[in-house]
């Protein structure tokens, strides 16, 4: 242990500068969907869209590769974002009712979003009548020098842009009450305001839509009402027609209604039309309308909601109606907002005719071409939704030949011909990164049984090809086309749109392991209920019979019974399967559970699989089983009762998925008040509670690992090597298999050449079993070359992509289990270095990968390492055969299980992890190797902030709470860094309502709506309450329980 | 009668002359080196030799040092006749009336004369206390002690845990936890790692060297500052096999205290290895090493920590079991000890007479051999730490 400590503190100077040549941690860029969006903007002039989401993110997305992102210092969720046209900024409202100015900047040659202002209406916050001042909408006047702000009391105040000062204008209920006829008061307030809209052609007048159904035009100017709409049913939203003649308003009943705008009459009591689409029975809302006109005549109308309550009211629809063409898009997750693509230069043009349909979705973007025939769905080049079924596994290959590369590309390309993202409208930004020099996959398996390929070369992650194993079983959903086929002629006239589809038909679909060879293009696929799938890659359409093989793990041992499910039963007869990878062979594992390993040697045409029984080696070649072994221990109960009737029922995981799915929705509830004072007293009292409660101690037992270990079974990890085992002068293909309980199988094998593979059979002979005495599971298992070198691929040798193995010195292999990594000299297994993680540091193994690190200075010099992560979340990195450790980075938090459970490593030190079912972090540990956005966006500001912007704003962070070091985190002392950074940002904001709580609540009495205007009456009254509530901050804070 | 048995020494080379001595009656005779037999064999035939067939026997032998040193298995019945040279010495003693504490090195090599130690055999109780029995199990093997006395202070505790093969758990729950320590700034809350529970029956509570609520402050020489619990559980469980915590026991009362002569090896220098049941002669792994370190009490620990625990089990293809050979070096070190450690049977230390009660479960093969012994504690001061 004195060996190991100075081992750590070696300070070799040339070392350390080698060491920062190759590593550097930096998290890159996020690639899917963001999880949990709540907002959404475009901007016609920079073709930008934005969308916020519920953790104060903010990403901006252009053209393919054109991403940026910003982190509010508050994770409060966005409710609205509005661009300043063509200035490259952006106005967020957050739930906390703050307002935030966010710049596109330029630096280091390329685009960065940060924060340069916020604001907070004042008004007397910590009381109940927060509320009053709580922003509900905001309009950007065309010159977007001035912001309107609509409140929940009613009122609308102004800002003047970009500064963001309140200015003396504000519009309050009782002037419109003294315009608005006394039938119509009849005592009631207006409600909030529920739309704010520019008038189209007259930038002075806006017209304001309160939520009880009111409308008012209003000039901003000379400060009076131009017309007003008695509106009588509960208001959601407004649209002007582009004309500035007449809008239209939708409504809570489910209707819409259009108003005709005349200078003759000042007060309107009916609207033109007034309709209810999806009537009569009661409908819900509509809450977002759209009017556009189009130059064949007819206005195209597209609004959300309005479903006739008690047969449609569960679903997510858009409709879009023109003329008698009606659709009504049934999309599988709420709808967030929506916007057109249209032209909005209004001088030039007549007409608005929209190009396209953006529908942000709770789980997924969906684009609609509104000019072609039909309204089809346009492919997104981006945010992809990775888990439109869920993820269950993920596999990356490195530099992809370009030979497969095409051959997936064509695939995908028959499956989906629209796939070439050509006609991806939102194209603003340039993106400076240079085209990847490798092609790089990423292979997702998915609870559905698909597998889909992802082209991960660069920033933003496109869909390849999607490849379905579901085909080749019965299974009970087969016949469910047909159903929905059938109700195709009913009304409403449903369309489905989109790809998001989590329910499963059948869980034992799910794929577990993918393993394909990039040379020879053959993958083998292995699932949920121990289906090993061998797949070869076809040009062409192929209908054929597929062989089935059943290989029994359990090899005779006596007294288990499986519990768990049934395999799944294959199609007889021939199946037809498109080009791409075409299944050949299909080896069922008995008992059937879940695939837990396996590996595929395409040169000797062998695949290996493991489940938590034991491990198999099949011949794909002659379709024969070479080999079976059961691994499990004679104690091992638990193992045979199979996963589903220990963990849960399929029944009751539906149920729990469904829970799922509704709790989602109550989010959604809009506008919940949060900073009210009662909470707030809830919450002091809970945190008191928290420390005064005898907590009983978390303890944990300290108990070595024993042979009986409930899945002490399980194949943890497969390989094959061209080693010595036999003995050390003659080498030949190897299998090795490392399980739970630590212990280690390798298996002699004797490979007939490529000629003679058809006639003579594959054998297998034990040669050696490793026990490692402190029985942790072997997580990984790799066999290096006399110079130390991992073995190559195969094929990559006689393919002239890899040097050639050092067959001459003498071989080992390195055995990293759970605690440990090991290096053995072959063939005679006896140890020569090891590192014992878990004993000195006290994290656990969970992903481990050898990687290659190239130097930044120079393109020859590169090291081969062991890089892991640990159940603590940070990764470690190792040089081998040495297995001295190098670097250690905090990567992921250690609460995060699904995070670290997901990480993958690629060959080149980067890898990938899962920050959200949807989304997959990219982070890179290589100084060399960095795929992150290098894009830049040409703004024009007539008012430049750039003086404003403060220096402590300038740290890039990412979304979803993890904050990025940058450049400066090359060195490893980058968490004390990153520490200081976030303590910097983690300090509370003087003007956010939170930080005031220890106001005296004097004023007990009840609050109206008048009462709360007086705050806002005068600028200067309102920077005196700025003043109060600063003075007030300086006392130490304390929350009066009253 | 003797002459049957009496054969001449130079008649081959193979032949190994015994003189075999039970009270004041001498037998000799000879013993083929190729058939040696096992043990139960040779005890027949002294039982024959002596005419004493139903009395149990404890059999000694002195080896070329002058130790006394027990026959009670095939390993060192084979390794006392390797040893002999020419002439092997048998003591044998009535079970009932035997003297244990005969046996080992420093009462014998004290002396440094066979005669001494006809002396010592022939005076069992002399004005001594009878010593506490103490089995000579038929499988040597290191238990948990309290370790590194003489180098940690008076108020914490360097317990070695050594869970041999045993079917009994370590048996403790470690818990989060602060402790107010004395700093410059006064007194201070630390988070600290504390034992909050013992099973009955475990490890832990059977050998008393551990108690609920000592705070953990090292773990194999690991610091565990700054670490959260479950990265301490995984450190021990990681180091399960030989574990060594450093503790501050919650009552200070049953501390050691030094009584400064550290120049007496039995208080200071040994006390660390005061309760093993130092006799272990034999492990399975390194019968081979025996042949240099002829007087060695404590075989087969490890020189070097990092190769100290487990040896990893490997099964040829073939069946046969064998262990991973170790690093070579591991004969040449032992051997190279300068001084011997002392053995004193029974010291001071209380709590650890518990685990000379543990059972001595029969080694199985695939555990690590019998004579892992955690810290290499030399005389002259010089301590390999952990």
């Amino acid at each position: 242990m004195m060996k190991f400590r100075f081992r750590r503190q070696g300070n070799d100077p040339h070392r350390e500068k080698i060491k920062q040549d190759l590593f550097a941690f930096n998290k890159t860029v996020e690639h899917g969907f963001p999880n949990q969006p709540s907002a959404l903007a475009y901007d016609p002039k920079l073709q930008l869209m934005a969308i916020g989401t519920k953790s104060g993110a903010i990403k901006i997305y252009g053209a393919p590769a054109v991403e940026m992102t910003g982190l509010h210092k508050d994770t409060a969720a966005v409710t609205q974002i509005h661009f300043l046209h063509g200035q490259g900024r952006i106005l967020s409202l957050l739930d906390d009712n703050t307002i935030h100015l966010w710049e596109i900047i330029q630096r280091e040659n390329r685009s960065h979003l940060v924060e340069v202002h916020s604001f907070t209406l004042p008004g007397r916050p910590g009381i109940e009548s927060t509320s009053a001042t709580r922003v509900t909408v905001m309009l950007l006047n065309l010159s977007c020098d001035l912001l309107a702000v609509g409140t929940e009391g009613g009122g609308v105040h102004f800002l003047e842009l970009p500064s963001l000062t309140l200015l003396n204008k504000s519009l309050f209920q009782d002037e419109i009450m003294q315009s608005v006829p006394d039938k119509y008061k009849c005592g009631k307030s207006l409600g909030p305001v529920e739309s704010l809209q520019e008038h189209p052609k007259d930038s002075d007048k806006i017209l304001i839509g309160y939520s009880r159904g009111l409308v008012v035009l209003w000039d901003l100017n000379s400060r009076h009402i131009d017309n007003v709409f008695l509106g009588k049913q509960q208001l959601e939203s407004l649209v002007w027609e582009r004309s500035g003649n007449s809008f239209v308003s939708s409504h809570s009943d489910g209707g819409y209604m259009v108003w005709a705008v005349s200078s003759s009459n000042r007060c309107t009591h009916d609207p033109v039309s007034s309709t209810i689409p999806y009537g009569p029975f009661p409908c819900k809302a509509v809450n977002k309308i759209l009017w556009r006109t189009t130059e064949s005549g007819a206005p195209l109308v597209l609004f959300s909601g309005g479903m006739p309550r008690a047969s449609y009211g569960d679903r997510h629809c858009l409709t879009i109606l023109q003329d008698h063409n009606h659709v009504t898009l049934d999309f599988t997750s709420r709808v967030i907002d929506f916007f057109t693509i249209h032209c909005t230069d209004r001088d030039q043009v007549e007409f608005d005719d929209p190009s396209a349909l953006v529908v942000l979705l709770e789980e997924e973007l969906v684009v609609i071409d509104l000019q072609m025939a039909g309204w089809p769905t346009v492919p997104a080049p981006y945010l992809a939704p990775l888990h439109s079924s869920a993820i269950t596994c993920s596999c990356h290959i490195s530099n992809v030949p370009p030979k497969l590369w095409e051959r997936v590309i064509n695939a995908g390309q028959q499956q989906c011909p629209l796939q070439n993202f050509e006609n991806w409208p939102i194209c603003g930004g340039k993106n400076l990164a240079p085209d990847p020099k490798q092609k790089e996959l990423l292979l997702t398996g998915h609870e559905d049984g698909t597998v889909r390929f992802w082209d991960a070369s660069g920033v933003s992650l496109k869909p390849l090809y999607k490849l379905g194993t579901a085909n080749i079983f019965q299974t009970d959903c087969d016949h469910n086309d047909s159903l929905t086929q059938a109700g195709e002629e009913e009304w409403p006239p449903f369309r489905k749109v989109g790809c998001f589809d989590p329910y499963s038909d059948d869980p034992r679909l799910g794929i577990q392991k993918i393993s394909l060879c990039k040379y020879s293009g053959k993958m083998v696929v292995a699932g949920t209920a121990g289906q090993v799938i061998v797949m070869v890659l076809g040009d062409e359409k192929s209908d054929h019979m597929i062989d089935v093989a059943t290989v029994d793990l359990l090899q005779d041992r006596e007294g288990f019974t499986w519990k768990g499910h049934d395999r799944l039963p294959p199609k007889s007869g021939s199946v037809v399967f498109a080009p791409g990878f075409q299944p050949v062979v299909l080896v069922q594992c008995m008992p059937p559970a879940a695939v837990t390993a396996v590996t595929l040697n395409a040169e000797w045409n062998l695949i290996a699989f493991g489940t938590s029984h034991g491990f198999g080696l099949f011949d794909y070649h002659r379709r024969s089983p070479v080999l079976a072994r059961c691994t499990l221990h004679p104690n091992d109960s638990l193992a045979m009762e199979g996963p589903l009737s220990r963990v849960k029922s399929l029944k009751k995981s539906l149920r729990q998925s469904f829970r799922r799915i509704r709790k989602s929705r109550v989010s959604g509830k809009k506008r919940a008040v949060v900073n009210s004072p009662t909470c707030k007293v809830q919450e002091a009292n809970a945190h008191l509670a928290e420390h005064d409660a005898e907590v009983t101690p978390v303890q944990r037992r300290i108990e070595p690992r024993s042979v009986d270990d409930s899945l002490s079974g399980v194949v943890r990890c497969l390989c094959f090597a061209d080693t010595f085992l036999r003995d050390g002068t003659h080498h030949g293909p190897t299998m090795w298999a490392g399980t739970n309980s630590g212990s280690v199988y390798a298996y002699a094998l004797d490979v007939p050449s490529q000629e003679k593979f058809s006639e003579q059979s594959v054998e297998a002979l034990l040669g050696k079993e490793i026990q490692l005495m402190h029985r942790a599971p072997v997580v990984s298992i790799a066999v290096l070359d006399g110079r130390g070198n991992p073995l190559p691929e195969p094929y990559e040798v006689s393919r002239d992509l890899a040097k050639a193995p050092d067959m001459q010195g003498s071989h080992s292999v390195l055995i990293i289990s759970e605690e440990q990594f090991k290096v053995f000299m072959l063939p005679k297994v006896n140890a020569k270095t090891k590192f014992k993680l878990t004993a000195h540091e006290g994290c656990r193994v969970r992903k481990v990968a050898l990687s290659n690190f190239t130097s930044v200075t120079s393109e020859d010099y590169s090291e081969n390492t062991l890089v892991c992560l640990t159940n603590l979340g940070d990764i470690h990195v190792f040089s081998v055969p040495a297995l001295r450790p190098q670097v250690r980075y905090d990567c992921i938090r250690k609460e995060d299980i699904s995070g670290i459970a997901s990480c993958v490593f690629t060959k080149t030190g980067q890898g990938f992890y899962l920050i959200s079912p949807s989304e997959y972090e990219r982070f890179s540990l290589s100084a060399r190797v960095i795929t992150e956005p290098l894009c830049q966006v040409d703004v024009e500001r007539p008012h430049d902030l750039s003086e404003h912007s403060s220096s402590s704003m300038t740290v890039p962070t990412q979304a979803n709470g993890t904050h990025k070091t940058q450049a400066e985190g090359k060195s490893v002392e980058a968490e004390g860094l990153l520490e200081e950074m976030r303590s910097a940002l983690s300090s509370p904001v003087l003007d956010s309502p939170n930080s005031s709580a220890d106001i005296n609540l004097d004023t007990t009495g009840e609050l109206t709506m008048e009462d709360v205007k007086d705050y806002l009456m005068s600028v200067d009254e309102a920077e005196n309450n700025f003043r109060n509530i600063s003075e007030e901050d300086g006392r130490p804070p304390g929350i009066l329980i009253s | 009668m003797n002459k049957n048995f009496r054969v001449p020494s130079n008649r081959t080379l193979n032949a190994v002359e015994v003189k075999s001595k039970f009270g004041a009656e001498f037998r000799r005779f000879s013993l083929d080196r190729s058939k040696l037999g096992r043990f139960d064999e040779f005890y027949g035939l002294l039982q024959h030799v002596h005419r004493i067939p139903n009395v149990d026997l404890l059999v000694g032998y002195a080896d070329v040092h002058g130790d006394l040193l027990p026959i009670n298995n095939d390993d060192n019945y084979h390794k006392s006749i390797s040893m002999a040279a020419p002439l092997l010495r048998l003591f044998l003693q009535r079970k009932e009336e035997a003297d244990y504490s005969a046996f080992g090195t420093d009462t014998v090599t004290r002396k440094r004369t066979p005669v001494a130690l006809a002396a010592v055999l022939l005076r069992p109780d002399a004005n001594k206390k009878p010593p506490i029995i103490i089995s000579l199990p038929k499988d040597f093997r290191p238990v948990s002690s309290i370790i590194d006395v003489d180098i940690l202070p008076e108020t914490h505790r360097r317990v070695h845990l050594y869970k041999h093969g045993q079917e009994k758990p370590l048996g403790f729950y470690i818990r989060d936890g602060s402790s107010v320590r004395v700093t410059p700034q006064g007194l201070q809350k630390f988070p600290g790692i504390f034992i909050s529970r013992m099973v009955p029956g475990g490890l832990a509570e059977s050998t008393g060297l551990l108690a609920v609520n000592d705070e953990v402050l090292e773990v194999n020489g690991i610091e565990v500052t700054g670490k959260f619990l479950d990265q301490v559980t995984d450190m021990m469980i990681a180091n399960s096999h030989n574990l060594i915590i450093t503790v501050k026991p919650a009552n200070q009362r049953n501390n050691v205290v030094r009584n400064g002569n550290s120049g007496d090896g039995a208080t200071s220098g040994s006390s660390g290895r005061s309760s093993d049941s130092s006799t272990s002669f034999y492990g399975y792994s390194a019968p081979g090493s025996m042949a240099m370190t002829p007087s060695h009490i404590i075989q087969n620990y490890e020189q070097d920590d990092e190769i100290e625990d487990e040896e990893d089990l490997v099964i040829e293809g073939n069946g046969e079991t064998k262990l991973i050979p170790q690093a070579p070096a591991r004969a040449a070190a032992s051997s190279s000890m300068p001084t011997l450690p002392r053995y004193e049977p029974h010291l001071n230390l209380q709590p650890s007479n518990g685990a000379m009660a543990t059972s001595a479960s029969v080694g199985s093969l695939n555990a690590h051999d019998g004579g892992f012994e955690g810290r290499n504690l030399e005389e002259d001061g010089t301590v390999i730490t952990l």
